[in-house]
């Protein structure tokens, strides 16, 4: 790691702490995005360990290990800490080691903030984490923290609040410092329609994220001065109405759910490419599609409402809204399949993350149109196959997307090589398990098992079993991951700077570049002599 | 380009981070605590408030060194220039949320709930605007646009000249004028800010119109009280430039500080413009 950090050099002038001050007080953008990811993996075991706890409920009809209270907590505390914990850092940390690197920055735009978006999220987290303490226990409304149950609910409801306040603060931060980074410091001759794909893809998130966050501040608060100080915003008696508060809800929501989707893509359009050993088919189109869907993703949001009693024509509209996403989507799956169309392929674990995302996420894509259908989504409405569905898109598309690039760009960030073998050990597992988990639940929910319920009827009992096993390898599975990381940093194989020969993004060229002049020297040059290096750099990489 | 040191500046590792992020802990903690009557929240929201002082001066302070001694040059002040755009930006979705609510309250869910299947819950529930909702019987008088209210508009829309004619006296290096601008601005606020705290005075004392009555009522104050907070820390930074004017600090073509505050200034402003139509007159 100390190569690579001091190959990009910074401009520090001062003294550098050391020790753990050194990662509390960093202004480094990899420093921070090593800490993004060893946080949102922290949090991944954390959301993953009440996830055994809800499929360990529901292993056997009847209530055996989890109070129906409890469980509801457990359901509701897994979706924030999964959504807000472990995928979205751990796409911010994605961004924080590569934008810099791929666009040829020297660092963040606003470091200081940098470390700072990090430093609120430990805050949000021990907020979460210990309401589960408190008396009355932990927010039990479910992840959407629908009122009238997140009006009533005690002190855990208000801790969530603010932990959601936080982490949308954190949110909107990493945001404009990743907006501002793209948009001001990109290396001459790195024109916008040059960038990486995974740099398009975060600067249309981050756009999101700045439109969206603060919807949501404005929601949350207005939960909490209806529990606390009397406001009726969610109170029909005082003309207010809890629907109101579903349609701010997912006014943020469904944004957010491609917030944790597209950087996803900017990914897999960065991996397939370079195990293809092709350029990626239709760039342009790929760009344009993010875009499409980003902006559609804005005005489709009461597909999540069907059921509340909505005009006819609201339903409609929302309908044919949601499944116009699904055309911008197909020319990406297009365009990374046609990627692969007569490539030189070889099957590293990075790719095989990438072809198991286009697989499982397709199919996540699918029934995300299945739901989209009004009179098919008022019956799996609140059903498992609602779970089945979203857990198809954030787990085999998001988390598959982020165990890809964390396979990808490790040799990178560590300057070594992870066990290929034990790597693919953990692809395999993860498909197996998961499919194993989920794809079962299309028939709970489609039979008509509702969710956020630790009891079922006996007609149910094989599948969840069969769901809860699958559950529990997947949770074991991502031990195998921890300790092929582990391994990797330790004891992994010197890596060369550039290990795929197919890379042709700027991060793999900056050994190379450190070869022709040294950096600590490059940062004394002038603007204009350091300009000539980085283009013969950038032609280098042609 | 005339400071600025030939590449970009990335401040060495600084402590401010973490002491925001114990500023917030006690105060979200201490908050939670509070809002349900236990008793050591006072005292951490006391904690948070007094670290969150020091990082404000101490942070604040730091950026405003490092500019004085030339650290920024032209792509740090574009960086400045993107990052407070979009942080406005924020604001704006912020007050968008609020201001959503009103419509959905006035368009939506009030008429709902004077129609004639709510008859059966809310027998002789009219609806109309403004109104604290069927449920609560409490009578109110409401806010009226023509006292007060159109008074502190003229007020906010004058200190938005006079922030410019600061900025102009700046461009120009005319310091004397600069300080008196500024001055007559950080007054124009104030002023605003002391007719704000009548007008609730007056609400709560003369018209009975509170935080819990109902619709009216909830979002009445919240989109006030946020906007309210919003000149209150637009006030205060703008005592924060006078002070930076007064010691000397930016240049005729140098001086994002200033500028930044006034863009955020005039989001103020505009968002009372909009907050004057929709809560004030219609």
């Amino acid at each position: 790691m100390a190569v690579v950090q001091d190959v990009h050099g910074h401009g520090h002038d001062d003294h550098h702490p050391t020790g753990i001050m050194r990662w509390v007080c960093t202004t480094n953008h990899k420093d921070i995005g090593t800490m993004y990811l060893w946080f949102s993996f922290a949090m991944f075991l954390v959301g993953g360990f009440l996830a055994m706890g809800i499929r360990a409920e529901l292993f056997m009809p009847g209530i055996q290990i989890l109070e129906p209270e409890l469980f509801n907590s457990f359901t509701t505390l897994h979706g924030l800490i999964m959504v807000f914990g472990a995928i979205m850092p751990a796409f911010v940390g994605l961004a924080n080691w590569q934008v810099p690197m791929m666009i040829g920055a020297p660092d963040m735009a606003f470091a200081r903030m940098n470390n700072w978006s990090f430093w609120i999220l430990p805050v949000a987290a021990s907020l979460l984490v210990s309401s589960f303490f408190v008396p009355g226990g932990a927010a039990a409304g479910g992840w959407t923290f629908y009122p009238p149950l997140s009006t009533q609910g005690g002190m855990g409801v208000d801790m969530m609040i603010f932990a959601v306040h936080l982490l949308g603060a954190s949110s909107i931060m990493g945001a404009i410092n990743i907006i501002t980074t793209i948009l001001n410091m990109r290396a001459p001759g790195m024109t916008l329609m040059k960038m990486p794909m995974f740099v398009w893809t975060w600067l249309i998130t981050a756009y999101l994220l700045v439109l969206v966050m603060p919807v949501l501040a404005g929601t949350v608060t207005m939960l909490l001065t209806d529990r606390n100080f009397g406001t009726s915003f969610f109170n029909a008696a005082g003309g207010g109405d809890p629907i109101l508060f579903q349609h701010i809800f997912w006014f943020f929501g469904h944004p957010e759910v491609y917030i944790m989707i597209l950087p996803a893509f900017g990914v897999v359009s960065e991996i397939i490419p370079t195990f293809s050993r092709k350029p990626l088919f239709g760039y342009s189109s790929m760009v344009y599609a993010t875009a499409s869907i980003a902006i559609l993703s804005c005005v489709v949001w009461a597909h999540h409402m069907f059921t509340v009693g909505m005009p006819t024509v609201g339903q409609l509209f929302f309908m044919y809204a949601t499944m116009l996403i699904a055309v911008p989507t197909g020319v990406k799956v297009f365009n990374w399949t046609a990627t692969m169309w007569r490539g030189s392929m070889t099957f590293e674990v990075p790719m095989l993350f990438s072809i198991g995302f286009i697989f499982l996420f397709v199919i996540g894509g699918f029934s995300g149109v299945v739901c989209a259908i009004v009179p098919i989504d008022i019956q799996v409405q609140e059903t498992y196959y609602v779970i089945a569905h979203f857990h198809y898109v954030l787990v085999s598309g998001a988390l598959f997307a982020i165990f890809g690039a964390v396979y990808y760009w490790l040799p990178k960030w560590s300057g070594r090589m992870y066990d290929e073998k034990l790597g693919k050990w953990h692809f395999w597992l993860c498909m197996f398990f998961f499919n194993l988990t989920f794809f079962v639940q299309h028939f709970l929910g489609l039979a008509g098992m509702p969710r956020r319920v630790p009891d079922y009827a006996l007609q149910f009992a094989d599948f969840n079993m069969v769901s809860s096993i699958g559950g529990f390898g997947f949770g074991l599975t991502q031990l195998l991951f921890l300790y092929i990381v582990i391994k990797c940093i330790r004891s992994g194989e010197k890596a060369a700077s550039k290990p795929w020969d197919g890379g042709t993004t700027l991060e793999w060229t900056l050994l190379l570049l450190h070869h022709i002049i040294a950096l600590k020297h490059l940062q004394s040059l002038s603007n204009s002599v350091r300009e000539v290096w980085i283009h013969r750099a950038i032609k280098l990489k042609k | 380009m005339s400071h600025g040191t030939g590449h970009y500046y990335v401040p060495s590792p600084s402590k401010w981070p973490i002491v925001g992020s114990s500023a917030l802990l006690f105060l979200a903690f201490g908050a939670a605590l509070t809002m349900n009557k236990v008793e050591p929240g006072y005292w951490m929201l006391a904690i948070g408030f007094a670290i969150l002082t020091y990082l404000l001066f101490g942070w604040f302070g730091e950026v405003a060194r490092e500019s004085e001694s030339g650290k920024f040059g032209e792509q740090e002040d574009k960086s400045f220039r993107w990052g407070m755009s979009w942080f406005i930006f924020s604001e704006i979705m912020f007050f968008a949320a609020f201001f959503g609510a009103l419509y959905y309250m006035r368009q939506l869910s009030v008429p709902w709930l004077a129609d004639m299947e709510h008859q059966l819950i809310w027998p002789g529930y009219t609806g109309g605007w403004p109104t604290a909702g069927p449920g609560i019987t409490e009578t109110f008088t409401p806010m009226g646009a023509w006292g007060l209210p159109a008074i502190n508009t003229m007020l906010l829309l004058t200190s938005g000249v006079t922030i410019t004619y600061a900025h102009w006296a700046l461009k120009k290096n005319d310091r004397s004028g600069l300080k008196k601008w500024m001055l007559a601005t950080v007054a124009l606020g104030i002023a605003f800010l002391c007719c704000q705290i009548y007008e609730y005075g007056h609400a709560y004392a003369d018209l009975n119109l509170k935080l819990t009555t109902g619709a009216y009522g909830s979002t009445f104050f919240m989109l006030t009280g946020f906007h309210g907070f919003h000149v209150t820390v637009g006030t205060i930074m703008l005592i924060v430039i006078y002070f930076r004017c007064a010691a000397g600090h930016f240049k005729p073509e140098h001086h994002f500080g200033f500028e930044g505050v006034a863009w955020y200034w005039h989001f103020v402003d505009v968002v009372w413009l909009v907050l004057f139509i929709f809560v004030y007159l219609l």
